[in-house]
């Protein structure tokens, strides 16, 4: 299983050439094993990527985690839409009020948008998920609930030999005392649990979060704290603020690594970003 | 063990930041929290007891009407709540096991999760000052 960040940024795309390192565009990892794709969120990550050629390969899966505009901003200019030969499922968390297609409509029609849903050539089909498990060619997926504004969702991708755990907005710190340790009571943990890669929502300092708290996000702290818990081998902190250079990204990373000592592996997710698992 | 559905844990968070008794049960009325002013109700510490099945923590309280009868375990709250899955009010008299009687009124909900599923129930202990 191959995953590679097309977007670590949070809540809006930036250009600014002081985060060209940790990159400017919003939600998209793509996950590719055999000849299946999937793509993790349709933030602006998402554009430019097309099918390879000449492999015959027609389908792709969207999986969204959820509905907020930097996870789905880059749908309109996803290439594979426009191809009548292709075959696109996206998956997103059910609402109790409106259908997923209701919700993408919001976005992907005028004034917002020229194009409607239901005018892309591609066949498209729409799965709407809660706590579910399902399966997509090599891979099993499990989505869960998770603590952020509006129905969210994270996923546990397992190939059978090795655990992607994707969950870019999380605020599972949320509460008068933070953190809750008893894993029971740990928001995302049943996803996260022994995952072999976790890519994980830090988009504030544990100074900032305070003011913060309610928004839907982590600190890089309670990220790597939720790591530990979860006994992760390998975390990806993402969801970088739009505010964060990458000169301050390396400086609130060096200071979480002087102050706290966890023995797995974790590192500032940055976009290019290639990780193979077993 | 699994952890909670967000819906129940929510609940949690919000009864961690309340002065009000709150206790939440699973879907068969199994205690599985109560926050800091429910520990002075009940005279425990949820550190110290952790969960406790329905039938401990059943019988920490007797309830009584206002002429000192018994009320039946099917007439209170959170007992129906967990059965209907509806909301439930009543006024009554607890005694607990150190003999410390006092007016309370209690409210249950149960929660229904995004997916419309049943997933356990709240009680909120409200404190009755006699006008008398």
């Amino acid at each position: 299983m191959k995953v590679t960040l097309r977007g670590v940024r949070g809540s809006i795309p930036t250009t600014s050439p002081h985060m060209s390192h940790y990159g400017g565009n919003t939600s998209c990892a793509i996950v590719s094993e055999e000849d299946r794709i999937l793509v993790m969120d349709g933030g602006s990550g998402m554009q430019q990527f097309n099918l390879p050629e000449g492999t015959g390969m027609n389908r792709v899966d969207i999986l969204l985690t959820h509905l907020h505009l930097d996870h789905i901003q880059g749908l309109g200019f996803f290439i594979p839409f426009f191809n009548p030969e292709n075959d696109i499922h996206i998956w997103g968390p059910a609402s109790t009020t409106n259908s997923l297609h209701a919700r993408l409509s919001r976005y992907l029609s005028p004034p917002l948008f020229p194009v409607q849903l239901r005018e892309l050539p591609c066949k498209l089909t729409l799965h709407e998920i809660e706590n579910s498990s399902f399966a997509i060619g090599p891979f099993t997926i499990e989505s869960r609930f998770v603590i952020h504004p509006g129905p969210t969702v994270g996923f546990r991708v397992s190939n059978g030999r090795s655990v992607f755990t994707y969950i870019p907005d999380h605020e599972p710190a949320l509460g008068a005392n933070g953190l809750l340790t008893d894993t029971k009571w740990l928001s995302g943990f049943d996803l996260a649990v022994n995952a072999d890669l976790l890519l994980h929502d830090a988009q504030y300092s544990y100074q900032q979060y305070p003011s913060k708290k309610g928004w839907g996000h982590s600190s890089m702290d309670d990220a790597a704290k939720f790591a530990s818990l979860a006994g992760v081998k390998h975390l990806l902190l993402a969801h970088h603020d739009p505010a964060h250079t990458d000169a301050q990204l390396d400086e609130l990373f060096a200071d979480l690594k002087k102050r706290k000592n966890y023995s797995f592996n974790y590192e500032l997710a940055a976009e290019g970003m290639q990780i193979n698992l077993p | 063990m699994p952890a909670y559905a967000i819906e129940i844990i929510l609940n949690r968070q919000l009864a961690d930041c309340l002065s009000m008794p709150v206790f939440i049960t699973d879907t068969a009325g199994n205690l599985i929290f109560y926050n800091e002013p429910a520990e002075k109700v009940l005279g425990t510490r949820f550190e110290e007891t952790g969960e406790m099945k329905v039938e401990t923590w059943s019988t920490i309280f007797k309830q009584q009407d206002d002429e000192g009868n018994l009320l039946p375990p099917d007439s209170l709250p959170l007992v129906r709540t967990i059965k209907d899955q509806t909301p439930n009010h009543k006024t009554f008299w607890i005694v607990s096991m150190l003999g410390k009687t006092e007016k309370i009124s209690v409210t249950a909900y149960p929660i229904i999760g995004r997916a419309g599923n049943f997933l356990g129930a709240v009680a909120i202990f409200w404190q009755v000052k006699d006008a008398s």
